[in-house]
């Protein structure tokens, strides 16, 4: 093996080994990457220019990937072959045959298995390290993991303090990731009780957890090569992967959206010091830009809900005193029910409907109902617009998926703050398995949990129908006056059959 | 060995690409964040490229091969699940083809 080219155990750039035409290859591959990953992100701010744009991204992707296969420090290819074959085939699959519905929890697995990529490269580079020097040596059944003949040939450099808090970042950053996606993964999936779970201490033992694995990780700064780091190394890891289930464990259904976001920030910054410690640009480049992009749609997220990411991540949602706070309010009100022909003729006659989805509508999988019914009403003259609240939903843009998956046209779709201001002369809303992001309680009701959250302003429409499976409270928990308002009207069912019903009634009208 | 240099080079690249994304995702309309989302995970599936080192170096570590592996699985799930996903759902978005009723 041409030793020259290995000098640098992982490093492709610099050394003596900068000369060889592959290696400016490689490097001239990776820097056309990070560029074409700018212009791809760069074409999602135009819907009408987003699939040239990651068409582009997809490019950069292939450059890499071809760029990093001329390295000659790749000399076996089996493997290489055999999971690239399987993790094509898998994405591929998913991608054709799952469900627009399913798009959060696709995400969120997405996130642990960019996260499991990263943590498994920081670990190998870990183990390849050779084992602790003379001084050391003594005590070498204490380095968990480290091989007892480690090969001199290959791994000849051994980790230094700035290498290992990259590689303490990256297997941190991703091992709490890999756990925190598939816990949110089964929330959303359904396999992991979608409601907040909470305990005693609950705040108080998961903080020291988390201070644990940072003194751990400050510890093997200091040590990177020092008898105990394996131990530390290893524990670390296995600390960050229970951190990781239990930050997800009290988090409720509806603030999936602001720790989605979260962990994709987070899954950019495991690849970021990946990048880090492999001196690889390329992966630094895309995972700042993943982290960033995450980070920004967290804090937007966040806003979107009035909360900040500690009250997210230790709040727990929903609890049981939060709901009797706000129930004297809706006491001894009734709620009026509409029937399906009564409701039909409203939308029928409305010069505006404006439809505010929700959750539910994913849920009931009604998007093309919605769709329908809009295309009857605006036959008959009337205009249909679609309220989006940022929190709609399981994820950030979730609600606009699904209804562009309807064939809604999207400039139809209005964020609320473009909408809000037409409620007042729209002669319906139309809330469909929305709940908390049109509760006027938050405006008015400062006891309420989700007080000084923006809303969607539904409750100044003439007329409100609300499409709803029955008075349960929604995820949060949060009684809803909007319910109780003299001008709503509930349409009780599922939001599916609820909307068949209705596009039949307009039809016959 | 990493030297300082090198790391604070490093670190310019990450604030500086830090910086250029959020620019640029923060002119992305919240009507494309789920794409954005999805399209952020397949660029960050270039760990691949850090995946491949590892398992192709043939190091004689049985350990690493299988890291490797399992790595380059992963990631390769992100990057084509994550590009073809994104345009599966960038195709939908569409505007409206006729004129709007008055």
């Amino acid at each position: 093996m041409n030793l020259a080219l290995t000098t640098s155990l992982f490093a492709t750039t610099g050394g003596p080994a900068s000369a060889d035409p592959r290696v400016l290859l490689t490097q001239a591959s990776y820097l056309a990457a990070s560029v074409l990953f700018i212009l791809g992100l760069k074409g999602l701010t135009n819907p009408d220019k987003a699939r040239r744009g990651m068409q582009l991204a997809a490019l950069g992707m292939a450059l890499a990937v071809v760029g990093t296969l001329i390295d000659a420090q790749i000399i076996s290819y089996t493997w290489i072959v055999v999971g690239m074959i399987l993790g094509s085939a898998i994405g591929a699959a998913i991608s054709i045959w799952m469900p627009m519905t399913a798009v959060p929890q696709r995400t969120a697995i997405s996130h642990a298995f960019g996260a499991l990529a990263a943590t498994m490269v920081g670990i190998a580079h870990f183990h390849e390290a050779p084992a602790p020097r003379a001084a050391e040596s003594n005590v070498p059944a204490m380095t968990v993991g480290t091989p007892a003949s480690p090969q001199p040939e290959v791994a000849e450099h051994s980790i230094g303090r700035v290498e290992m808090a990259a590689l303490g970042f990256e297997v941190l950053f991703g091992s709490l990731t890999i756990t925190g996606s598939f816990m949110a993964f089964g929330k959303l999936q359904g396999f992991v009780p979608s409601q907040p779970i909470t305990y005693k201490g609950q705040n108080a033992s998961n903080i020291s957890l988390f201070v644990l694995s940072f003194l751990l990780f400050v510890y093997l700064i200091f040590n990177p090569a020092g008898s105990l780091s394996g131990l530390c190394f290893y524990l670390m890891i296995a600390i960050g992967l229970a951190v990781g289930v239990l930050i997800v464990l009290p988090i409720g259904g509806a603030d999936m959206p602001v720790v989605i976001s979260l962990l994709n920030s987070y899954a950019g910054l495991a690849s970021s010091a990946t990048g880090f410690a492999l001196h690889n640009s390329v992966l630094i480049i895309a995972g700042a830009l993943d982290g960033a992009s995450g980070f920004l749609l967290s804090i937007l997220m966040s806003k979107a809900m009035n909360r900040s990411f500690t009250n997210v991540l230790f709040g727990a949602f929903g609890g049981g005193e939060a709901a009797a706070g706000t129930v004297n309010s809706t006491e001894g009100l009734t709620v009026h029910s509409i029937s399906v022909d009564d409701a039909g003729l409203q939308l029928a006659y409305a010069r505006l409907v404006i439809v505010v989805p929700g959750y539910g509508m994913a849920v009931a999988q009604a998007q093309h109902q919605v769709r329908e019914l809009a295309e009857l009403i605006e036959k008959r003259g009337g205009e249909v617009k679609y309220a989006i609240h940022p929190v709609a939903g399981r994820m950030p843009g979730h609600m606009n998926v699904l209804l562009a998956e309807a064939n809604v046209p999207y400039d139809r779709l209005y964020d609320m703050e473009d909408i809000n201001n037409e409620f007042a002369r729209a002669d319906v809303a139309l809330i469909i398995g929305a709940n908390d992001v049109v509760n006027p309680a938050a405006r008015n009701d400062p006891a309420s949990p989700i007080y000084g959250m923006p809303i969607l302003n539904a409750d100044q429409a003439q007329r409100i129908i609300v499409l709803k499976r029955s008075m349960n409270p929604g995820f949060s928990g949060i009684e809803n006056e909007l319910f109780y308002n003299p001008k709503t009207a509930l349409l009780f069912g599922d939001a599916k059959s609820s909307l068949t019903q209705l596009v039949t009634a307009v039809k016959n009208l | 060995m990493t030297d300082p240099t090198t790391a604070f080079l490093q670190m310019y690249v990450f604030v500086l690409a830090g910086f250029v994304g959020y620019q640029v995702i923060t002119r992305v309309p919240p009507l494309l964040h789920t794409p954005l989302m999805s399209a952020t995970n397949a660029i960050s599936g270039i760990s691949l490229v850090g995946s491949l080192v590892i398992a192709g170096r043939g190091s004689g570590h049985t350990a690493s091969v299988i890291l490797g592996f399992i790595a380059v699985t992963a990631a390769m799930i992100n990057v084509v699940g994550g590009f073809m996903i994104t345009d599966r759902m960038l195709k939908m978005f569409k505007r409206q083809e006729k004129k709007p009723n008055p």
